[in-house]
């Protein structure tokens, strides 16, 4: 490999990456199912061409089955899963309840991306010859971290999922960089996980939205017995 | 020719540039978003005609006013071409005033006319002006703090505040215009820009309901030469913000590589096509957003922020 191209190659991984954690940071903090949604395609895209980069940067096929895996599962498969779990909910409720306000999730979201950075760094230093983990790693952790965080501040059960499938997303990321030449079947296997997983928690979300009339999880705490 | 004429000349140059291109680049932009919303609206020179008439009026200023009124457009005018002299206009050498201010000094030009913008209104006694000045002062220092970590971002990257080093900077290859901190301060500077322009998902430029105003309703009571500065130097302001955008950031070619007038003169319309694609992206996302409401412009300031953050953060932790 000429210096010359994988320095191209860097540059356009950071470039997808810098896109991943933006959408990842979205999703945290958008206010409507819609916006969310989207910025779910948009973040399984950035996901998919981080992989074509590696794929070809690495000459890995390996790598391409995973770029061409995550665009049918993660860009297609899930977000139509989504939406048929979110039904008419999707256009007719706009606003999603948040437990903290958007400006102090954002500031949290920050510190979370620090500490991903800096606890990252001695994991990056020990494993060399994998040139792409040193933005990788970070990225898939800041990821999985912004994941963790949706589904904790987030009081609607779609939105929660996606939360799930962030942090998935950002696992996958992250170990693009370090496991190329896992072989198809394990991808494959892999894959289907996610739009089953999708598809199991789609299926309650619908049971939840008939029997209760309502995907708003934060005001099952209602249903509690207080005593 | 000595150094120090060309160094004049092409100063001038670039005032110039600025004064006669930025009512058209305003007008351009009425023009395309007009298109875009299926309007029929006057031609891309009609505030040159603007500016021209309004030269042409009396001047009504308030018994109650003080010398503020009448100092603050002025001051709003001369701000964006002390800036050009201080940006990468239309050459990468640095010109003779490149060194005397750098990029925060950019920034407290800017934000001083706003200041006196501000006050003026505040000095009249409209209903409306004091209820602008507080909004857009409240815009103001919500944003301050993302702006200055763009500036800090951008110097950290380039060692330098000089607007002229950071270009160079860029300038040096494509991969480092893909680096993630390059490509989330683009971000985050463009948020910032229209929040500081009143466009549109922070203030509507076309609103004319005085009570749902942010920055507009500053001017409210301004006729005749006041007025017309205070639309010309609106222009400038928005022109002198596309080239630090464009010039500075963005894309950092097509500028001149010498002195000689004749490569200065080439890079103008260079110049004015970045600034014809940018105005075409303005105008699109002005007519497919709404705008927000006055208690969510925190969270949006908070996202550029934050995203500046991840900037800094990015550079910081040495990834890239």
């Amino acid at each position: 490999m000429m210096p010359a191209s994988f320095d191209i190659a860097y540059a356009l991984d950071g470039f997808f990456a810098a896109f991943f954690v933006l959408f990842s940071v979205g999703i945290v903090v958008a206010r409507q199912m819609r916006g969310a949604l989207f910025l779910f395609v948009l973040h399984a895209l950035a996901l998919t061409a981080s992989a074509i980069v590696l794929a070809i940067a690495l000459d890995s096929p390996h790598l391409g089955w995973v770029a061409l895996i995550t665009f049918s599962t993660k860009a297609i498969a899930v977000p139509l899963v989504l939406r048929w779990a979110a039904g008419r909910k999707l256009h007719e409720r706009r606003e999603v309840d948040h437990v903290l306000t958007i400006t102090f999730s954002l500031l949290i979201a920050a510190v979370l991306a620090l500490i991903a950075w800096v606890t990252i760094e001695p994991l990056v230093q020990a494993i060399p010859g994998r040139p792409f983990a040193a933005i990788n790693l970070p990225t898939g952790l800041i990821a999985i971290f912004f994941g963790a965080f949706t589904v904790t501040v987030r009081r609607e059960a779609m939105v929660q999922l996606m939360g799930l499938l962030v942090m998935e997303s950002g696992a996958f990321f992250a170990s693009i960089s370090i496991v190329n030449d896992l072989s198809v079947i394990a991808e494959i296997s892999a894959a289907v996980d996610v739009p089953i997983a999708a598809m199991v928690i789609g299926l309650l979300i619908r049971n939840i939205n008939r029997v209760a009339g309502s995907t708003r999880v934060g005001h099952m705490a209602d249903l509690k017995e207080h005593n | 020719m000595s150094p120090t004429v060309t160094h004049l000349v092409v100063n001038l140059i670039q005032v110039a540039f600025l004064l006669v291109f930025a009512p058209l680049l305003k007008g351009v932009l009425e023009r395309l978003e007009e298109i875009i919303q299926g309007k029929r609206g006057p031609s891309v020179f009609q505030p040159y005609r603007d500016i021209y008439k309004l030269f042409g009026k009396d001047e009504i200023v308030s018994q109650d006013s003080t010398w503020v009124f009448r100092f603050a457009p002025i001051i709003h005018f001369v701000m964006p071409i002390f800036v050009v002299l201080l940006i990468p206009a239309l050459t990468t050498m640095p010109l003779f005033f490149a060194f005397m201010g750098d990029m925060l000094s950019v920034g407290f030009y800017l934000s001083l006319g706003g200041f006196f913008i501000a006050l003026a209104a505040l000095d009249t006694g409209n209903v409306y002006g004091p209820v602008g000045a507080s909004r857009s002062r409240m815009v103001g220092f919500l944003s301050e703090p993302a702006a200055i970590l763009v500036y800090f971002t951008l110097s950290y990257v380039a060692n330098s505040t000089i607007p002229y080093v950071v270009t160079a900077s860029w300038a040096q290859s494509w991969a480092s215009m893909l680096e993630p901190a390059h490509l989330l301060v683009v971000i985050a500077f463009f948020l910032l820009i229209l929040a500081d322009e009143g466009r549109i998902p922070v203030d509507s430029p076309s609103g004319k309901v005085e009570i749902a105003m942010i920055g507009h309703s500053n001017y409210l009571e301004y006729s005749g030469t006041s007025a017309a500065l205070i639309k010309w130097g609106g222009a400038l302001k928005l022109m002198v913000l596309m080239i630090i955008f464009l010039n500075v950031l963005v894309t950092p070619w097509g500028l001149a590589s010498t002195l000689h007038w004749a490569d200065v003169l080439w890079a103008i319309p260079k110049v004015l096509a970045k600034m014809f694609i940018f105005l075409v992206a303005l105008a699109v996302i002005e007519s497919s957003l709404a705008k927000l409401r006055l208690f969510r412009i925190g969270e949006y300031l908070a996202a550029a922020f934050v995203i500046c953050l991840f900037a800094m953060g990015v550079r910081l932790v040495g990834i890239a």
